[in-house]
């Protein structure tokens, strides 16, 4: 089995939009990770959630590739955009929208799901 | 932790930039922080949160920050 690093490494490549987040697009279990999904929502994104909660390790593995600190993370096509106060001031100004749009066409659908990650 | 402290952080980080700091929920762990500095200039939304995380990089690493929120705009 590929390391938990790889996985998220891959998640990252793979999935359009990803948030790794507290909870599930479902259930959010932290108001952070509900502003960048609203966010992202209302920018027309499908979303990808992945909870970091389940195993504290997800955290870890992934702040060591991200270099980003806190929960939630959101990448667009691989790239870090930021956590929950860059989406939603990037949603504010429209670019968050224009990111999206550029990423994957105009016309992409908008889907939400749940991702878990293969634990030890 | 008090707001004292992550303001000093921040002021050595950013030293003559505008500095502001909000303990939302007054229980130490839940900050608003907002920078204006001429370190963010040509720096991109995520490199300039990139820089204040690097300044709060202790207390964001041992859990003393619990939830941070970060706005910060350049002076140009």
């Amino acid at each position: 089995m590929s390391t938990l690093q790889d996985q998220i490494k891959q998640v990252i490549d793979t999935e359009p939009v990803v948030v790794f987040m507290k909870g599930t697009p479902d259930a959010p279990a932290c108001g952070n990770s509900m502003r960048a999904l609203q966010a992202l929502w209302q920018a027309g994104a499908p979303i990808t959630g992945v909870d970091v909660l389940p195993d504290p390790r997800i955290r870890q593995e992934l702040t060591a590739l991200s270099e980003w600190p806190t929960i939630p993370q959101v990448f667009v096509k691989g790239e870090l955009i930021g956590g929950a106060d860059i989406t939603e001031e990037l949603f504010a100004s429209g670019e968050l929208k224009d990111k999206i749009d550029e990423a994957l066409g105009d016309e992409h659908p908008q889907t939400v799901r749940t991702l878990a990650l293969a634990l030890d | 932790m008090a707001v004292t402290t992550i303001r000093d952080l921040l002021v050595d980080a950013f030293p003559g930039g505008e500095i502001d700091v909000d303990d939302r929920t007054g229980g130490g762990d839940h900050f608003q922080v907002t920078v204006v500095s001429d370190a963010f200039n040509g720096l991109s939304l995520i490199q300039q949160h990139k820089l204040v995380n690097a300044a709060l990089a202790g207390p964001l690493a041992d859990g003393t920050i619990h939830e941070l929120r970060i706005r910060t705009k350049g002076t140009a």
